[in-house]
């Protein structure tokens, strides 16, 4: 019998992505469909003085225009999450209006909807609608935001605090560690905002049904029933019944197809008015403006240390741009998904982070793939590396010194952190060694001493990342201030015919879940995976879920399909039991089918699927039927971890760094589909590499955005990059059925300072000790020259 | 403006706005939806298909400025069942994820392959440098592309 699980299945799903027959939302026609345009702001921050719509309603093909005058301008869209001031003071929320009505406070705000026959019709008419402003000055910097002169982006509040917020040891215990070390290594640098840049734009398409009263909503997102609980409870207050939200294929997400964005409630409320369907896809620049960043950290930091290089105590400020507006989990990811990483992979005894989370005339930034981790990751490994050269120590030894020693999490216990979590099991010291192993550290060290005296750079640099993910239980995230639970369901229905159909809660969008969740049912059950079928992104299909984001699809959604299938095969047993007259405790499951153990008496699964829905001949007191469904709350996170090492060139005259290798160890628990393990991690190391050297989001002094192009925006193109060196070390996670971790933010997590390190690593001997990323060729050459 | 364009094998006459792009045409007219639209600028590639046998970004093209010629884009890749080669390749290496960019990355292989059918690995990524993924980190477009010359030159 042909098993699955750990082997590299090719994909089922990529058939149609490589004929074309792909079916993102923007490819969906509707009868009757309009298509709709929106006025943006031009400026980051004015009054609206006037909105003159009369032209563009004239327009040829206009169906309808809307303005924050009309009636959803009372509508807003909710945060999922809620982190109060230190002091206790709520946090402070302003109305994020689906259309601005009196005041703009980001570029690229929507003031008016156009809607026309055709996407060029609305297009032109959007061009008619006069809006008069009052430019207003803008602050987009988050530490600026913070100064008493700084413009205010929401005038009911004394300044621009979203809130502030603490985690780990007292502060002033921490300060006197300090004080009392024998080293203290500092950093103050900024952790730069960047663009998800998921390639297919968003799109959405509403569908109002006068005579079944019901809304259908095609939209590009990662979980479309969370997509539809903020829209019906809280944006527009519609029966959640009512509303059908359909995600088939999506583009990419990163994160940023996570959140309820205002053009989705806003064309579920103008499908109504209007009774016809109305579509809206972003181009480029409009998600440049209005896609929720990443990132935006200004991050102060001192890390202390013994005589020995021990850590002794670690205190850091930041300050964390929220946007104009806060976004779905906006509050979580510089607070709960950043500050309680802090431990990382080492024994610190002491820590303390403080946040400050101010507003800004800017787009709401949100979690972007990693999200708070990477910061987190960033910061300690850059600063233990810095630490490492002042005290003339090497990288690695530093970090073998004052990693947390193996655990597995059964026999030996979690190891709890000064920051809240409790790590499940890891092996640090492994990922390093074999990391090391693969990039012939010593032999590296050598080449490069030699490189050296002929005057080429040559640096390497390491990271030894954890991450947090599966997120996650319930119960703990409801304390931190989640506004939703976050389990997930999995809905096993066993067909009459023994064919298997899986509902999951969770949302592919690239990770292959109609592959791997296959796999491991196939595995369980003991059958082909062709007869089995994985159904996601429809609220009519799939009874509820969470989405996919937080490397949480296998570790959750996984566990809620494994809980499932347990279930058929319970009652499968009480049923095989009543066809073979057995004891259901002599029966044993393999390969597909029930046998009494010592005999070869057995019944197949799919005589006993049969059985179950023509129940002439059935056990007593069994209702009819094999569908189950399952709700699975992790009992904690899970905790990937792993060590990335990039070996960079730079060109002593013009400061370009060549990315030479990049060699990637990665511990993500037990392992699936190592295709597609390995395909996650190339993916994300090349967008963290993409913000170590590239890529930023960069606002000028008055909020405009001067990097809104892919002209003007760089990203990882394919000659920017090597070919990724990957291996694995596995540590099983202790708490899921399936003894995963997730894989889907660790490239992105450890990539970025294994680079920068790598890059001031080639420039030490030049007195170079930091240089603020992207490391772009003019910041690498100016620090050479200081 | 009426144009007269060959697709895929198959002629078509359209009286067609000249503001209209190519990528426009192919989606809305003829609803051949594979060739995608990332950015409207020629920035991110996934709008790639042949025309008169060369790689072009048909959102910068206008569908009028392609009248009498022979496009093909990635609905004329396989034959029925069958697919081509790179298409296989891509399926085999696991060079898509979300899909998006794979219809241009496709069409820009094969443009790749025609001019230089060994290519180098530094030749396919220079010549991949027109076309975004966000997913893959190319690892494995690249090896998808080294199997396809493989195969197709074996």
């Amino acid at each position: 019998m042909e098993t699955y699980i750990g082997k590299p299945v090719k994909r089922r799903e990529d058939a149609r992505f490589l004929k074309g027959a792909g079916k993102y939302t923007d490819d969906i026609k509707l009868q009757g469909m309009t298509h709709s345009a929106f006025v943006r702001s031009p400026y980051a921050h004015a009054k609206i003085l006037s909105v003159d719509t009369s032209a563009a309603e004239k327009a040829e093909g206009v169906v309808a225009v809307y303005t924050g005058s009309d009636a959803c301008g009372t509508f807003g869209v909710p945060c999922g999450w809620q982190v109060d001031f230190k002091n206790g003071e709520t946090m402070r929320e302003p109305l994020h209006p689906l259309l601005a009505k009196d005041k703009i406070l980001h570029l690229g705000e929507a003031v008016a909807i156009v809607i026309a026959e055709t996407l060029e019709l609305a297009r032109d008419a959007a061009e008619l609608v006069q809006v008069n402003y009052e430019a207003l000055p803008a602050v987009t910097c988050p530490k600026k935001a913070m100064e008493p002169s700084a413009p205010k982006v929401h005038d009911q509040w004394e300044d621009n605090a979203a809130f502030d917020w603490c985690i780990g040891n007292d502060r002033a215990e921490v300060e006197a560690a300090l004080a009392n070390a024998h080293h203290v290594t500092e950093m103050t640098y900024k952790n730069h905002r960047v663009a998800p840049n998921a390639i297919e734009p968003r799109s959405y398409i509403s569908d109002y049904d006068v005579n079944a009263d019901k809304w259908t909503l095609y939209t590009s997102t990662q979980n479309p029933h969370l997509v539809r609980l903020l829209l019906c409870a809280f944006a527009l207050g519609i029966p959640e019944h009512k509303v059908r939200v359909v995600s088939y294929d999506v583009g990419g997400g990163f994160g940023s197809k996570i959140y309820h964005y205002t053009e989705e409630a806003l064309l579920t409320w103008a499908s109504k008015e209007i009774g016809r369907p109305i579509k809206w896809t972003s181009d480029r620049t409009e998600a440049f403006l209005t896609d929720a960043h990443g990132r935006d950290h200004i991050v102060h930091s001192k890390m202390g240390f013994d005589a020995d290089g021990k850590i002794v105590a670690h205190l850091t400020d930041e300050y964390c741009a929220m946007g104009a507006y806060l976004s779905t989990f906006a509050p979580a990811v510089p607070t709960y998904l950043h500050g309680t990483l802090f431990q990382g992979v080492y024994t610190t005894p002491l820590i303390h982070l403080n946040v400050v989370a101010p507003f800004t005339h800017t787009v709401a930034v949100d979690a972007y793939r990693g999200a708070g981790r990477p910061e987190a990751t960033y910061l300690l490994e850059r600063i233990i590396s810095k630490a490492a050269k002042e005290m003339n120590m090497d990288p690695a030894e530093l970090r073998y010194k004052n990693f947390i020693p193996p655990f597995n999490g059964t026999t030996e216990p979690g190891y709890q952190t000064q920051v809240a979590l409790q790590y499940d099991s890891g092996n640090y010291h492994g990922v390093l060694k074999r990391g090391l192993e693969m990039l012939g550290y010593e032999d590296f060290r050598k080449e490069q001493a030699e490189a050296r005296k002929n005057g080429k750079l040559l640096g390497v640099g390491i990271s030894t990342y954890i991450e947090g993910c599966g997120i996650a239980p319930s119960a703990v995230v409801g304390s931190l201030g989640a506004r939703a639970g976050l389990y997930e369901v999995g809905h096993v229905r066993v067909q009459p015919t023994g064919k298997v159909s899986v509902f999951t809660g969770a949302h592919s969008h690239g990770q292959g879940h109609e592959t791997v969740f296959a796999q491991f049912v196939a595995d369980k059950l003991g059958i082909p995976m062709d007869d089995i079928d994985i159904v996601h992104g429809d609220t009519d299909q799939v009874a509820f879920g969470m989405g996919t984001y937080g490397s949480r699809s296998l570790a959750v959604g996984g566990s809620a399909i494994i809980k499932s299938v347990e279930k058929v095969l319970e009652k499968g047993a009480k049923i095989a039991a009543h066809k073979l007259e057995a004891a259901e405790e002599d029966l044993e499951y393999a390969e597909g089918k029930w046998t009494v153990k010592g005999t070869d008496k057995s019944i197949s699964f799919g005589d006993v699927s049969l059985t179950a829905y023509v129940p002439h001949d059935y056990p007593e007191g069994v209702e009819p039927g094999l569908d189950f469904s399952s709700f699975y709350d992790p009992t904690n996170f899970t905790y990937p971890f792993g060590t990335h090492i990039a070996v960079v060139e730079v060109d002593a005259d013009t400061g370009k760094v060549d990315l030479q290798r990049f060699v990637a160890c990665d511990d993500v628990g037990n392992v699936m589909n190592p295709m597609i393990v390995d395909g996650q991690i190339h993916g994300g190391v090349v967008q963290g590499v993409g913000q170590a050297l590239l890529e930023e989001v960069v606002y000028d002094g008055e909020g405009q955005m001067v990097t809104g192009s892919y002209m003007d925006y760089a990203m990882p193109r394919a000659d920017d990059v090597p070919m990724i060196e990957t291996d694995r070390t596995t540590t099983p996670c202790p708490h899921n059925p399936l003894g995963v971790k997730g894989a889907g933010e660790a490239g992105a997590i450890g990539s970025t300072p294994a680079v920068v390190n790598a890059v001031v690593d080639a420039l030490a001997h030049l007195g170079v000790t930091d240089i603020q990323m992207p490391v772009t060729p003019q910041r690498v050459w100016k620090a050479m020259q200081n | 403006m009426q144009i007269s364009v060959k697709i895929n094998g198959k002629t078509y006459d359209h009286d067609i706005e000249p503001r209209i792009s190519l990528a426009q045409y192919l989606r809305e007219t003829l609803n051949l939806t594979g060739t995608h639209i990332g950015c409207d600028t020629s920035g991110c590639g996934a709008c790639t298909v042949h025309v008169d046998g060369a790689a072009a970004k048909a959102c910068t093209l206008l569908a009028v400025q392609v009248d009498g010629c022979d496009i093909k884009t990635i609905e004329g890749m396989a034959n029925g069942n069958e697919m081509h080669p790179i298409q296989e390749a891509f399926k085999d290496n696991h060079g898509l994820q979300c899909g998006f960019c794979t219809p241009g990355m496709v069409m820009t292989a094969a443009d790749i392959l025609k001019n230089n059918p060994n290519p180098s690995e530094e030749e396919i990524r220079h010549g991949l440098e027109g076309n975004f993924c966000r997913c893959t980190g190319y690892h494995n477009i690249v090896k998808s592309i080294q199997q396809a010359a493989e195969k197709i030159n074996a």
